[in-house]
Formats: structure tokens, sequence, C-alpha cells
């Protein structure tokens, strides 16, 4: 039982490690996608800032497929729980994310309705984002969960307060960690607007996460007797503080590593709220799935570490290879 | 209907929809391999066009495909939950590998190879097509490894609780079916991009567009298409005997073969009336048992020693199986041709086969998805061969109204992906590759 409960923990790790990598990887893509209007005046700053994520976005979601896929083989019943359960908010969120994917690459190809396909980036990654926060709101917050692991509400179960406010936190994060991308690939008039654009966001993302961290811990009793919680909240005021002060500076490196941070305290205060639960039962914490009754065998549990331990530093290594050949501000030679 | 019929309405549209990209990607991804190799060898402006071309066509391709893939990836668990509860020991170790060992690969050197060409070296260029090229190929392995398991399960044991455990992943990954489908499989993605990629030149040399730069792109396609359907031949020969000795019942309805007998023939067309257990059509005597194993006279299996209830659809399956094997069939004529005309040097000039040529575009298309539909369809009723039924494997807490929803929100959001797709393909044909 000792050995299996190791993996178990260690799987949830590795989970929550590939969802907060797709978070900060794919969350500055999303926030470039949601924030173009805003950002990008004229056709050609829109290029520049959709150029900016073009050849790394494609990776960047395959943190994505690889946590599903990690979370199917190491906790298949909340795989199953969450996706059949959520079935409606699962489907929109992929209709998003196939917009989002299909947009950039038409709207390069099809000059004609360029309108259109920046329509759909902005609408569908800025979809996708709250609606992931929402659903990772659900599983942490609680839903209403059968002795068969089976999901009892129904769509309007999914926009409760707490998991709507997820939602938002969310989305302040990414569209900040958007922002500060784009302080980062781009220059001048753009790049003002970026910086304009990180301290605006800068103020909303404090308000959202001190809200959020209030309301966490009036959720969860047990949540401030944890010190990941205070390292979370610690990370997240550090990370702002230093925005605050890379931004004035016009620092233009600082601000994504910052925004960064500060995402991944909204992550460990999740993460802190959430173990060793993955879906909480809001109608009976018996009923909860946890990492210990949903996860597969002892078997298939070491096949995959050995799998991941080796295969995710070696995925890094080239990732950050290739991101290195993208090093710097953006070009217009770096179109399609 | 049914909230389980339209689940599988569903997962069929959707799947069979993805598949087209996947093919299109591995194929493609091979010619870029060819011609960036004789660019790094050569140093000849052809091959770098052709290169360039065929990564923004590939831009196009991949994007399509990763989106519609991810369709896939949630569907085991938003449509076929229970399934997903039962094999996640399996099953779900073989798609994080493949994210892991696969996609991650593909998707980081791709955005090299569409973006990257005045930012790096020939050679690190060059090492991007090639990673592409085996990251697409080892997605394949897992992503057929998972599909093989459905079809011969091995390296499980069932608990007392009815649990489906793990015991050698070996086992599980190399299943008896894994490997020629495999290569089955992937030969049939490396003449779908041929036969593409011949298409198009095919109309550029035929229109004296492009000079060398379209001769050489044919060359290479054509020798592709040439050598990838004889070579079918023989993988598809190898799958049906593995079929034969695997899946027996599957095997009988390839050819609508009722009783159990010697000397059994071979249809090249024909119509199964299953309620009256017969088999209508033109067929060749003994061949059959020829192929199975060169003896005129060995012994296949016909669907009477199975219970009615395990029969897939019989005639469903036939058709498709044999539309696959005629165009099949077609192909090597017509690949075999080309390579002749090759030879002779009169390629170039033929102007009805280059104008044959774009028309065969679709055909490959159609051989892989009627191929899958034989895979999958004459696997039913089983959605793991022998170990669990299809109708077992839905999400129970999914309405029928939910799934006609998303069933309704796929037919228009693919229909326009594929308009898009077929459009702006035709597009960046005319443009051609750059000068």
């Amino acid at each position: 039982m000792e050995t299996i409960q190791n993996f178990q923990i260690l799987w949830y790790v590795l989970i929550f490690v590939l969802l907060l990598g797709y978070s900060l990887l794919d969350g500055f893509d999303l926030g470039i996608g949601s924030l173009l209007p805003f950002l990008g005046r004229d056709k050609e700053e829109r290029d520049t800032l959709i150029h900016s994520i073009g050849p790394v976005w494609d990776g960047n979601e395959v943190w994505l497929i690889t946590g599903g896929g990690a979370l199917f083989a190491a906790f298949p019943q909340a795989y199953a729980t969450a996706f059949s359960g959520f079935y409606l908010a699962m489907m929109l969120v992929l209709f998003a994310l196939i917009f989002r994917a299909v947009s950039m690459e038409f709207r390069a190809h099809d000059p004609a309705r360029a309108g259109l396909w920046e329509t759909a980036l902005v609408v569908g990654s800025g979809a996708a984002t709250l609606l992931f926060g929402v659903a990772l709101g659900n599983v942490i917050y609680g839903v209403p969960l059968d002795s068969r692991m089976e999901y009892t509400g129904d769509f309007l179960t999914l926009l409760r307060p707490v998991p709507l406010l997820f939602g938002l936190t969310g989305l302040a994060a990414v569209l900040l960690q958007g922002a500060a991308w784009a302080v980062m690939k781009t220059d001048g008039a753009l790049q003002q607007r970026a910086f304009k654009a990180v301290r605006v966001l800068l103020w909303v993302n404090g308000a959202v996460a001190i809200l959020y961290f209030i309301v966490m811990a009036a959720a969860f009793p047990g949540l401030p007797g944890r010190p990941l919680f205070y390292a979370g909240v610690l990370l997240t005021l550090l990370g702002l503080v230093g925005l605050f002060f890379s931004a004035r500076k016009r620092n233009d490196g600082a601000p994504f590593w910052e925004s960064s941070c500060s995402f991944i305290g909204l992550w460990l205060v999740a993460g802190a709220a959430q173990f060793p639960n993955l879906i909480k039962a809001s109608n009976d914490p018996r009923l909860s799935l946890t990492i210990f009754n949903s996860s597969t065998g002892l078997h298939t549990l070491k096949v995959m570490s050995v799998i991941a331990l080796i295969g995710m530093p070696i995925v890094i290594g080239y990732t950050v290879f290739v991101y290195r050949i993208f090093k710097g501000k953006t070009r217009p030679s770096d179109s399609y | 209907m049914s909230a389980l019929l339209l689940a599988r309405i569903q997962f069929a549209f959707t799947i069979g929809f993805h598949f087209l990209f996947p093919a299109m990607t591995l194929g493609v991804t091979l010619v870029i391999l060819i011609s960036e190799t004789g660019y790094l060898i050569k140093k000849e402006e052809r091959y770098r066009r052709i290169t360039d071309f065929l990564a923004r066509l590939l831009g196009l391709i991949f994007v399509t495909g990763a989106a519609t893939g991810l369709t896939m990836e949630f569907s085991f668990g938003t449509n076929w939950s229970n399934y997903s509860r039962a094999v996640g020991d399996i099953f779900g170790p073989l798609l994080a590998a493949e994210g892991v060992i696969a996609f991650f690969l593909e998707s980081v050197f791709l955005g090299v190879l569409i973006f990257a060409r005045n930012r790096v070296s020939p050679r690190v260029y060059w090492l991007s097509a090639l990673l592409v090229f085996i990251g697409g190929h080892l997605s394949a392995f897992w992503i057929l490894a998972a599909n093989s398991w459905m079809q011969t399960p091995a390296g499980y044991a069932v608990d007392t609780a009815g649990k489906i455990a793990l015991t050698s992943f070996a086992d599980a990954v190399f299943n008896p079916s894994t490997h020629v489908r495999l290569i089955h499989t992937v030969l049939a993605a490396w003449m779908t991009g041929a036969v593409m990629v011949a298409g198009i030149a095919g109309y550029y040399v035929r229109k004296g567009l492009h000079g060398q730069t379209a001769r050489t792109m044919l060359k290479i396609a054509i020798i592709l298409f040439a050598l990838t359907p004889v070579l079918q031949l023989g993988a598809g020969h190898m799958h049906a005997v593995e079929v034969i000795n695997m899946q027996p019942e599957k095997a009988a309805a390839l050819e609508g073969h009722f009783v159990t007998s010697r000397g059994v023939p071979l249809y090249a067309v024909g119509w199964v009336d299953t309620a009256g257990e017969t088999t209508y059509g033109i067929y060749v005597p003994k061949l059959l048992s020829f192929l199975y194993n060169f003896d005129f006279d060995s012994e296949i299996k016909g669907l009477r020693d199975f219970p009615k209830a395990h029969w897939p659809p019989v005639n469903l399956v036939f058709q498709a199986y044999h539309v696959m094997v005629g165009i099949g069939m077609l192909a090597i004529a017509l690949g075999l041709l080309g390579a002749f005309l090759l030879v002779t040097g009169r390629l170039y000039r033929t102007r009805w086969y280059l104008f044959v040529l774009p028309f065969l575009i679709p055909l490959p298309h159609l051989a892989h998805e009627t191929g899958w539909m034989t895979a999958e369809i004459g696997r039913q009723p089983w959605i793991i061969y022998g170990l669990m039924k299809t109708a077992d494997a839905a999400s129970v807490v999914v309405s029928a109204g939910n799934v006609l929803f998303s069933l309704v929100m796929f037919s228009l959001i693919y229909l326009l992906l594929f308009v898009m797709f077929v459009m702006l393909c035709v597009k960046l044909v005319k443009q051609g590759p750059a000068s």
C-alpha cells in the first residue's frame, strides 16, 4: 500500500506540473489571442502579435494533450467523471480550442477573411481560458457525485460563484501572461500599448487574486494550516510587486517571468486546497474522487513514471532549444 | 435515436474526419524529408523550393489534424467514460506516451520547419524535418498500438472485480496486431502523401509551370507512388493473415464466408445476404485459402462457427473491405505505370497521365477510410475484442440530447474546416512554390 501511495502522489505532482506548464506556455498564446484587438491597432501590429506565438503555440498545446493523457493514464476515474459529467462545458472548450487552432493558419492563408479569423482567435482563446478555469474551479470546489463516481449535477451547477471566480482569476492571469509576452516580443508603439496593458492587468490581477485567496481560505477550512497556501500567496504577491517595478522601469524581459511567478502562486493555492482530492464531492465528502481511489494499478503507474521522468526532461530540453531559435523581438520575416 | 448510437455516429464521424489529416501529414513529411535531404546534399534551389512549398501545405494539414485530434482525446472521456474507467491501466498510458514521446517532438519542430528557414542553418533545418518526420511516425506507432490493443488485447489480466489490469507493458504495446497494422497504415499514409504531391506536381508539369522544381517534385512523388502500393500488397497480405488467425469472425465477414470449409474463394466484387447467409458475386475459386497459407485447400473458419450475436454487420464490412482492396489494385497499376513512364523518359510528356493525377488525390483517402471501417466495424459488437462490448462502453450520464447537440456542432464545424481546408489548399497550389 505504501508504494502505490507514493506513486499516486508522484502522479498528482506530475499532472499538476503538466497543467501548470500548459497554463504558463499556452497561457501567453491564449492571452495574446484574447488581447489581439486591444493591443494590435492595425493589421501589421496584429501580424506581429500572431507571429510572436505562431511557431510555438502548437508545441504549447501539447502540454494540455499530454496532461489529459496523463490524467487518463494515472487517474482514469477522474478523467471519466469530469469529461462525461461536464459534457456540454467540455464540448464548448473543445470547439473554442478548435477555432483557436485553425484561426491563425487560416488567417495567414485567407487574407480576404482575416477579420473573421481574428474574431475566431479572440473568442476561441478567451472562451477556452475562461471555461478551463471554471472547470478546474468545479473539481476543486466540489460537485455533486453519486456512489458510482458519476456527476449528478447539470450544466448550470457548473456556474456557481466560486468556480466562476476561478474562471475570472485564470482569465486575468492569462491576459497578464499574454501582455507580458507582448512586451518581450515587440517594440515601438505596440510595445508601449502592451506595457499599458500590463499596468492595468497588474491591478486587475492583484484585486482578483486577493479575492480568490480570501474565498479559498473561507471555502477550505484546512487551507490556512497548509504552508503551501502561504507559499502560493507569497509567490503571487512577489510576482505582482516585481511586475509593478519592472513595468515602471520599462524592463521588457522581466514581466513575463514575474507574471509566470504570480500565476504559479495561484496554482499552488489551488493545489493546496485540492490535494489529495481530484474531484471533491460537494454532497458527501466520502464520495470524493481522490488520488487514492481513482488511480490505475501500481504497474501502470511505474511504467508511466519511467516514461515521464526520462521523456519530459528531453521534451523540456528541445523546447528550450527551439524557443532560443525564436529568441528576441519578432521579425516581420517570421511569417508563414 | 439512443445516446449510444449517436455517440457511435459521432465517434465514427470525428475519427474518420480526423484521420484524413494525419495520413497526409505522414506522407507529406516523408516527401519533405526527401527534398530537404536533396537540398542538403546537392544545394540546388529546386529542392529548397519543394520543401518550402510543402512546409506551407503541411502547416494547413497539421493544424487541422491537431485541432480535430484534440476531439479524439476528449471523446474517450466525454462519450466513452465507461470504456475509459475500464481501460485506464492500458489505454491511458499509450495516449500519454504518445504525448511525451511523439507529439511534443513533432509539434515543437514543426514550428522550426514552417517559420525558421531564415533563422537556422541548413543542417538544423534538415534535422527539424527529420524530427518532425520521426515525431509523426512515433505518434502513429502509439496510437496504432492503442488501436491494435482494442483488436488483439494482450499484456493484461482481469481481476476479481472485473477490472482490466496491466501485466506487461511490452506485451500490451507489441500485441499481435501492432506491427502489421503499423506497417499497413504508414504505407497507406505515404501513398496518400505521394498521390497528393504527384497530383499537384502533375498539374504544374502539364501546365508548364514551375519548370525543374515541378518535375523534381513529380519525380519524387511518382517513385513513392510506384513503391508504396506494391509494398502495401505485401503488408496487406500479412495483415489479412493476422486477422484470419486472431479475429476469425472478422476475417469471415471480409469475404462473406459463412460455412467453415476448405478451398475458399476470393471475391472481386459481391453482395452479402446476411439473413440468407449467402454471398453473391464474382470470385476466384480457392484463392482465399491459397492466400492464407499458399495451400489451395487450407481451411478458413466461417461465420456460422460463431454466435450470431458476435457477427459484425457482414455486408458493410465486405463492401468496405472490397473498396479498399480495389483502390489498392488500381494504385498498383497506376503507380507502376508512372514509374514506367518515368524510366522511359515520357512521364513529363504523357499528358493524359498528368491530367489524371490530380483526380487521384481522393482515392488513397477513400482507401484508408474504408480500411478503417473494415477494421473497426469488423470488430463489432466488441469495443475491445472478446473483452468489452461497445454497448457497455458509453458514458452513462450523457443524454442523447447532449450528444445530438455536439454531433450537430461537429458536423457544422467540420464542414467549415473541410471547405476552408480544400479552398486554401487549392489557393496555395495556384500560388505554387516561390521562385
